[in-house]
Parts: structure tokens; C-alpha cells; sequence
């Protein structure tokens, strides 16, 4: 920063100068070179197709639970392509730097790049990719026609964005944390991080915590309260069951994470010695706290997941899902005991034989109704007739993965092994066989089962299984090398090494991130081949691989409203009782439907966070009260709006239903 | 030695395809490490016992129920059965049954804190040897070992007699590490104002790898030490190789040493002022701060005071 500056400049860019932008780093300049052109690019054709009306009309003001759910899962494929080039660039650093060779990436931008990946993957990634699947799954499987706050719906996106979006500007302008995905002072105090890069980690974090927080509320309360007639909670889909635990999760975790920032920023801003090394401070407070929310967190990511495998073995193995009640007392099970294990993250920090004690056998005990599922799942497939189609193959790919997974995190929950294995690659390792081998594996399962359904023709099968194989192998690949290597003695976030032996375990799992990148470029090519061949892929009923909850009853992409009638419940697995009973789909009786309005309000209210943020960043305090004044009043502002509401006409329901009728019969007459 | 057994029974198919590679988690040099690999090797072993058969079912059943096979027992609608439930709830509560007593054992045995002594170890401590000493200070990025039996110090190098048991007692300077030295034990987190104990015994003599376990900053990669393992006369004759050579550590030079550096070689203290690893764990080592025992002690009295009329 540059002394010289005059006390209007300061007061108007705060700390943010010219050199904040790293134009002599040409790695970051090739990157901005590559993102503005493919922006460009993107934008001119969205110019040139004249999309922007209907972008803004039918998706960024929507508050159609469905479109909401797609846009969180764009959100999240956009972010993958982001934390896998980390990925990419970290593998290579650790493939190349060796001995005398320090690699490409100086620790100070190395450092940055494992705190961005951590942090990305887990908040822009796979938190979008679960609460999208949710937000488009969960409300047509209880048979409601939206969420309960459709426009609290819509306002925790567009936070989720403008966290991710800030994420991104630290990029280019200043620099990201460099202190590991979930800040851990002292590094992450003023003292040891003095420039701006733990400060987009905290806003970034805070805003998408907003976001997730209320969607997380909004979630538990539509669950409780809009369920169709006839929809007991026993009755309920194992998908919704695992979202009212993961919701339920994340409504009691996220203001532990919020507080636990929110006090580092004081700590940042204000000079309270929450955490710091010195006057009192004390960085164990912080520790427990990140992983008082951070335990739960993994487990808010993965039960989602369990519910679709769930639904996904029980439809392709054309039978009822094996013991439904052990599987919902193993999910509430699960949301409970995460609540108990937290200490396991750092037994290392000298609590004591009886502490560690307690927490190793809780950690041990969520593998028993881990297990349990494990075994339910398989006796679905037991008696069944499973049909191997993309979303099954995943199933199985998650089975045997997970299974393994599990294993090394019940070997790192016996305190003593954890003594040698904490902080290894062994635990690098254990942690992405479960997040890639459980969530990744799961939201893949999910994308190619639930995707004809949001937009009417499957995705391609051939494409599918190549772009499985691929992460199959390249997941194996480029992780049983950090296995041994953590056997080795060797830990994480190192960014040399000078012992030759591992070089070729790290060459290793670098072709293994290369099949992974080949496994994500074959999804992509699979979205788009799909998109190509979709006449050809085209499904008509609505229901594809003959489903067994309310969402397959429904056309294919659904209505607005979802349900011209809403359902009757008379039996778990709700569908296919109603295909039992001979349904008949009604051809007359519609009323109008009440639906809410579409709003910009949540985009305004998110880009308003977004200033906020980048304000608060870089000491930009003008920006960052204005643009919190405009939050506080758009707030309050939109709550006076009371135009909220539209009708569906009982003629418009009419149509819709009529025309999926004559597909429905024109698909039946077919050869 | 059932446990070793046990170790070369993993070690075998793995040093088959892994020949080339050092497991050194699985080959220690220290008995607190050697039990520590053992209780994982046997924790893995009774996992094994579940997670074997359920990989074969998920293949057979995979295999047996494809719809192509058209399997003759396909039944829609059966979907329970109390003896499999039974099962499901009871195998996997049996293995946790066993391997929760096994570390609830294993934890207290080899808690960090308990001292290493002939009673616990009675192959690598001969009975009534005097405990070794050893106060680590982790630094911004190095390693300082005070001996205070001795009176001297080194940075990033440590050494340490066989056979003999080694109070490590931690802390750390400004930031918060992890002291790893794989071959012997298990790793502990260093913490400014607060101090860690590790006990453990090197069983044969070698130069191992140490280093932080934790990130730490920019200079975290290069914070490697050495730790020697020696034979009683060699490190007689290293103590006074130290001595005959090294410098002084005093408040001054620490403040030096404290400046943040990195791949800083290894050097040796001769004289060692003997309040300086207490004034670091007690936070006053710089001219004029308070320590932090005082600040306490004084808050202490003025909440004990009675509160004026």
C-alpha cells in the first residue's frame, strides 16, 4: 500500500490498490485471460440469442422451487470446473517438486490454492449440488406444489451466489486464505495473515451462510408442514426423511459456523483477542467451534446422498426398498450421534485418555447404522431385478467405495492409530473416499436419475458410463497413492518434498486426477450430446425407469404447479401403489391454482451482499454501510409488497393436463 | 509376539506390491509408535472381518439379481425380515463392541501423558532408568530442543539416548504446530501459552524424520528436524560435542532465533539461560510483558475482593 495516498483516495477504495491485481503472476493472468473470454463468449451469445429477458423472467427471478434447484446445481458444476483445476495444479505441484525443484507454485500462492479447493468443493460444490437436488426433488415427492417460503427460496440462492462470486473476485483482485479450508488461527488471525485473503474467506463464508441457513429452515418447515393428505411421516420417501435430517442439521450447525467467523472478524476487525496467541486468546475456542459445526457438516452432505441411493436401488431393483424403518432410525440415528464426535478431529491436541476415549467410540458407533444401511441396500437388491442403467452403476461404484472409505475412517477413529495417522495424506485419502466415493458418486446417481424428469429426455447412457469409469478408476488411482503415502509418514499441505522414494506415488495420483478430469469432461459431453439427441431420448410419460414416488407421477419437465391435483397417500412408495390401483389420471374438475409471483428481490438482495462483502474486504466502509442501508431496506421494503400472488386459470390446468394425457396415450399406442 | 506377527502378516502382501516404498507407520523404531501401528493394523483385521464379506455380497448379490438373468426368486414386495434386521443391527454392533474395548484400552495405555517405564514396556526400558527431559518449542519455522538436565539446546535437531524414557514437554512460540517423529510416536499439537506432554522411548539407534505436523504458514514445509537415536556413551560424547561447541541462548538470542525463518539449519546452544522455556510457555520472554501467571494470579485476587459499598 502505497504511503502516498490521499485521505480521499483511502477513504474510497479502502485498502485497495492498483497492485492488488496480480498482472505480474502469469499463471492468474492466463486463468483471467481464459475465464474473460469464455465469459464473453458466453454473454455475446446470450446477447445474440436475446435470452436476457427470459433468463431474468423465467430463471433469476423465479421462485419455482424446481428452477431454483436446477440453478443451485449449475451453480455447483461451475464451481466443480473451479475446485478441480486446484486440484489439478496441486497434484502437479506435488508430481513435479522434488529435491532441488520447488515446482511452479511458491507456498504463498500453493498455500492459497488447498485453502480454495477445501473451501470450495465443500461450500460452492457440494452444498449446492445438496440443497438443489433437494429443493428439486423433496417438494414433488411429499406431492406440494412448492416450498413453504417460495421467495426465502429464491433469496438463499442468489446468497449462495454472491458467496460463491466473491469466492471467485479474490482471484483477481488481492488474494485468497492461505491458511487450509477451514481457517484455523493463529494462522487465520491479523498477525499471520495481515492481507485481505482470510476476509473474502470470512464474508464469502458469511453470506452463503445466510443463504444455506434459511434454506436449510425453509426446508425442515415444508417437510413438516405441506405433505400431501395421507403422507405420515412413516410414509414418507427415504430421500425427503434424509433431507429432514440434513435440514435439520444444518438449521442447528450453521450459527455454530457463523459464530465461530463472526468472532475471528472481530478478532480481524476490532481487535478482540478471541483467538489470537496472545491477552487471552485462545485458538482451541475456535477448533472446537469450526468442528462443532464442521462434524455435522460432513454428514449434512452425505445424508442427502444415502437418500438417493435409496431411491435410486430400490427403482432399479424394481422392488420396495428393504427395511424402510431401520433405514430411517439409522438416518435419525446418524443426525444425532454427529452431534457427539466432533473431538476426533483433533485428538491430538492433548485433551486426555478419557476424553478422547468418549469421542473414538462415538465416532465408532455412527458406523453401526452406517452399516446398517449398507446392508439395507443390499437386500433391496436381494430378490430384485436390477437393471444396470447410469444411475445403478453409480449405486454400485458408491457401495464398493464407500464401504472401503468407511473402513479407514473407523481405523482413524481409534484414538492411538490417530496419534500417527492425523494430518497425513492417509486422512486426505479417507476424507475424499467418502466425499467423492458418497457425495460426488451420489449427486452423478442423482443428476442422470432425476434429469429427465426437470427437462423431459434422459441424459445419454453411452456418455454416462464413460464419464463413471473414468471417475471410478481415477478416484482409485489418484487416491490409494495418498494412502500409502500417509503410511509413509508423509502429511498433508506440504508443498516440496526432498525424499525421492514418494515421487512416484505422487505421479501417480496425478494420472489419476487426469482420469477424474477425463470422467468430468465426459459428463459435460454427455450433457451436451444429450441435448443434441434429445428427440431420440425423449420421454413422454413422465416416468422413465418406472419410479415409485410422487415425482414420477407428474409430466416430465413438471408444471409450475406440479400436481394438478394434489395426491392421495395410501402406502409408502406412493406411486407405485397408485400404478397398482389401476390409476386413472382425472380429465376434468380443475381449478385455478394458486401459485406466488416471480420477484427480483432476491437477486437485488444478493448483489446488495455481495457489495457489502467486497466492501468489508477491503476496508471500503462507505460501500459496505451503503450497501448494508440497502439491504436492511430492500428487506423491509419487499415485505410491503403484497402483490405476491398469481392464479394458474382452471383453463390454463386444463390444457397442460390435456396435452400430458394425449402424449401419455400417444406414447402407449406406440410399438 | 502376536502383534508383530500380526504386523508382518499386513507388512507381507503389502512390501510384495509395494516394494521400494518405507511404511514407516508400519515399521517403528519406538515402542509407543510399534503399539500404536499394531492397535491399527488390528482394528483394520477386525474390520475386515465384516467388510470382506459385504464387498463379496455386493458383487454376488450385483451379479446373481441383474434383471438380464431374470432371477427366479424376484419378489417386488419383500422388504423385511426381523432375522436379517437382526443381523444387520447386531454384526456390526459386535465388531464396535470389540474394537471400542480395544481402544478404550489402547487409548489410556498410550495416552501422550502416561509416562513410558519399564512396568508398561518391559522390552525397550530397563527398570529404573531416569526419564530423559526434552522441552520443544516450536517456532516460526523451526524447532528448538532445550535439555535443561544439561543445560544446552539445539534447533531442528534432537537426539536422545536408547532405551531410555523421553518427557517431551511442548509448546509453541507464536503458532500452533504439530511434533511428529513417525518412527518413534505419535504425534501433539504445540500451542502458544499452553504446554503438551509426549512420552516415548527410541528402541534402536538411527537418524529419524520429525517435522510439523500442522500448517503453520508460508515456511510450514521446510520445518523439518532430526531426531538421533544413540547408544548411552554416543550421546554422552553428543552432549558434550554440544557443549565444547555451541553458543549461547540467552533472552536476546531467542528473540533472534524467534524471527521467522525458513529451512533454518541445525545449530547448537552450550548455555542456556534457565528460565527461558518457562518465560516462553508463560509468555513473557519479550523485554517488558507480563507474564501470563501473573495476569491471572492478579484477576484471581480482584474477583476474590470484596466489591466496594
Amino acid at each position: 500500500m502505497t504511503p502516498h495516498r490521499s485521505a480521499f483516495l483511502h477513504f474510497l477504495l479502502g485498502r485497495l490498490t492498483l497492485s492488488a491485481i496480480p498482472y505480474d503472476n502469469p499463471i492468474i493472468v492466463w486463468t483471467f485471460v481464459v475465464v474473460a473470454a469464455l465469459g464473453a463468449a458466453l454473454l455475446a451469445t446470450i446477447t445474440y440469442h436475446r435470452l436476457w429477458g427470459h433468463l431474468w423472467r423465467e430463471w433469476f427471478t423465479s421462485i419455482d422451487h424446481k428452477r431454483i434447484g436446477i440453478m443451485y446445481l449449475v451453480l455447483a458444476i461451475v464451481m466443480l470446473l473451479r475446485g478441480f483445476a486446484d486440484a489439478v495444479m496441486m497434484r502437479t505441484q506435488q508430481a513435479i517438486a522434488f529435491g532441488g525443484d520447488l515446482g511452479y507454485l511458491p507456498p504463498h500462492h500453493y498455500d492459497q490454492i488447498f485453502t480454495a479447493h477445501g473451501s470450495i468443493m465443500i461450500f460452492f460444490v457440494a452444498m449446492p449440488l445438496i440443497v438443489g437436488l433437494m429443493n428439486y426433488v423433496m417438494p414433488m415427492q411429499i406431492g406440494a406444489r412448492d416450498v413453504a417460503f417460495p421467495f426465502l427460496n429464491n433469496f438463499s440462492f442468489w446468497m449462495t451466489v454472491a458467496g460463491a462470486v466473491l469466492f471467485m473476485l479474490s482471484l483477481f483482485i488481492g488474494d485468497f486464505a492461505r491458511t487450509g479450508w477451514l481457517g484455523y488461527p493463529p494462522v487465520s488471525e491479523l498477525r499471520q495473515s495481515p492481507g485481505v485473503g482470510v476476509d473474502y474467506y470470512i464474508w464469502g463464508l458469511q453470506i452463503a451462510g445466510v443463504g444455506t441457513l434459511l434454506s436449510g429452515i425453509n426446508m425442515v418447515v415444508t417437510i413438516l408442514k405441506m405433505r400431501a393428505p395421507g403422507m405420515t411421516l412413516m410414509r414418507m420417501p427415504v430421500f425427503t426423511w434424509a433431507a429432514l435430517c440434513s435440514n435439520a442439521l444444518i438449521v442447528a450447525a450453521f450459527p455454530i459456523l457463523t459464530a465461530a467467523l463472526a468472532l475471528l472478524a472481530l478478532d480481524r476487525y476490532v481487535g478482540t483477542h478471541f483467538f489470537t496467541s496472545s491477552l487471552g486468546g485462545n485458538v482451541m475456542m475456535y477448533i472446537n467451534l469450526i468442528w462443532i459445526w464442521g462434524h455435522p457438516e460432513v454428514y449434512i452432505l452425505i445424508l442427502p446422498m444415502f437418500g438417493v441411493y435409496s431411491e435410486v436401488v430400490a427403482t432399479f431393483s424394481g422392488k420396495r426398498l428393504f427395511g424402510y424403518s431401520s433405514m430411517v432410525y439409522a438416518t435419525v440415528a446418524i443426525m444425532i450421534l454427529s452431534y457427539l464426535v466432533w473431538l476426533h478431529h483433533f485428538f491430538t491436541m492433548g485433551s486426555g485418555a478419557d476424553v478422547n476415549s468418549f469421542f473414538a467410540l462415538t465416532t465408532m458407533i455412527i458406523s453401526i447404522p452406517t452399516g446398517v444401511k449398507i446392508f439395507n441396500w443390499l437386500f433391496t437388491m436381494y430378490r430384485g431385478r436390477v437393471r444396470y442403467d447410469v444411475p445403478m452403476l453409480w449405486t454400485i461404484g458408491f457401495l464398493f467405495t464407500f464401504t472401503i472409505g468407511g473402513m479407514t475412517g473407523v481405523m482413524l477413529s481409534v484414538a492411538p492409530a490417530d496419534f500417527m495417522l492425523h494430518n497425513s495424506l492417509f486422512v486426505v485419502a479417507h476424507f475424499h473416499n467418502v466425499i467423492i466415493g458418497g457425495v460426488v458418486f451420489g449427486a452423478f446417481a442423482a443428476i442422470n436419475y432425476w434429469f429427465p424428469k426437470a427437462f423431459g429426455f434422459r441424459l445419454d447412457p453411452f456418455w454416462g458410463k464413460v464419464s463413471f469409469w473414468f471417475w471410478l478408476i481415477g478416484f482409485w488411482v489418484a487416491f490409494t497413492p495418498l494412502y500409502v503415502l500417509g503410511l509413509m509418514g508423509v502429511t498433508r499441505r506440504l508443498s516440496h518434498f526432498t525424499d525421492p522414494r514418494l515421487q512416484i506415488w505422487f505421479q501417480i495420483a496425478a494420472v489419476g486426477s487426469v482420469l477424474i478430469f477425463l470422467g468430468i469432461l465426459a459428463f459435460l459431453v454427455q450433457v451436451y450430446v444429450s441435448i443434441r439427441r434429445r428427440d431420440a431420448l425423449r420421454d413422454a410419460t413422465g416416468d422413465p425407469w418406472n419410479g415409485r414416488t410422487l415425482e414420477w407421477s407428474t409430466s416430465s419437465p413438471p408444471p409450475a404447479y406440479n400436481f394438478a391435483f394434489t395426491p392421495l397417500v395410501h402406502d409408502r412408495d406412493a406411486w407405485t401403489d397408485m400404478k397398482r390401483r389401476g390409476f386413472v389420471r382425472p380429465a376434468s374438475g380443475f381449478q385455478p391454482i394458486h401459485l406466488p409471483k416471480n420477484t427480483g428481490a432476491g437477486v437485488v438482495l444478493g448483489a446488495l451482499s455481495l457489495f457489502c462483502g467486497f466492501g468489508l474486504v477491503w476496508h471500503i466502509w462507505w460501500l459496505a454501510g451503503a450497501a448494508f442501508v440497502g439491504i436492511i431496506a430492500v428487506a423491509i421494503g419487499n415485505s410491503f409488497d403484497t402483490h405476491r400472488d398469481r392464479h394458474v386459470p382452471a383453463e390454463e390446468v386444463d390444457r397442460v393436463e390435456r396435452e400430458y394425457r394425449r402424449r401419455l396415450a400417444a406414447q402407449a399406442s406406440a410399438p | 509376539m502376536r502383534s508383530k506377527f500380526l504386523r508382518n502378516l499386513l507388512a507381507a502382501p503389502l512390501a510384495l506390491s509395494l516394494s521400494g516404498c518405507h511404511l514407516v507407520l508400519l515399521h517403528s523404531a519406538g515402542a509407543v509408535a510399534a503399539r500404536q501401528s499394531d492397535l491399527m493394523i488390528a482394528s483394520v483385521f477386525l474390520m475386515l472381518l465384516i467388510i470382506v464379506p459385504v464387498l463379496i455380497a455386493i458383487a454376488v448379490i450385483a451379479w446373481r439379481y441383474r434383471a438380464s438373468a431374470n432371477p427366479p426368486d424376484y419378489d417386488p414386495d419383500w422388504e423385511h425380515s426381523s432375522t436379517l434386521e437382526f443381523v444387520v443391527w447386531a454384526a456390526p454392533l459386535m465388531i464396535i463392541v470389540a474394537l471400542g474395548a480395544m481402544t478404550w484400552i489402547g487409548t489410556h495405555q498410550l495416552d501422550p501423558y502416561r509416562p513410558v517405564d519399564h512396568a508398561d514396556y518391559p522390552n525397550s526400558v530397563a527398570p529404573n532408568v531416569k526419564p530423559l527431559r526434552i522441552e520443544v518449542v516450536s517456532l516460526e519455522w523451526k524447532w528448538l530442543f532445550l535439555y535443561p538436565d544439561y543445560g544446552i539446546a539445539t534447533v531442528n535437531q534432537v537426539a536422545a539416548p536408547v532405551g531410555v524414557p523421553i518427557q517431551f514437554h511442548l509448546t509453541a512460540a507464536t503458532m500452533m504446530d504439530s511434533f511428529f517423529v513417525p518412527a518413534i510416536a505419535g504425534q501433539i499439537y504445540t500451542m502458544p501459552g499452553m504446554q503438551t506432554v509426549l512420552h516415548a522411548v527410541v528402541d534402536r539407534p538411527g537418524s529419524y524424520r520429525g517435522f510439523s505436523a500442522n500448517f503453520s504458514g508460508s515456511g510450514f514445509t521446510d520445518m523439518r528436524f532430526r531426531f538421533l537415536g544413540m547408544s548411552a556413551g554416543d550421546f554422552a560424547r553428543w552432549v558434550a560435542g554440544v557443549k565444547a561447541h555451541g553458543g549461547t541462548l540467552d533472552r536476546a538470542a531467542y528473540l533472534r532465533l524467534a524471527v521467522p525463518s525458513r529451512a533454518e539449519p541445525i545449530h547448537d546452544y552450550a548455555i542456556v539461560s534457565p528460565d527461558l522455556y518457562s518465560r516462553i510457555l508463560d509468555r513473557c520472554i519479550e523485554p517488558g510483558t507480563t507474564c501470563m501467571s501473573r495476569t491471572m494470579a492478579r484477576d484471581a485476587v480482584r474477583q476474590r475482593r470484596p466489591r466496594e459499598p
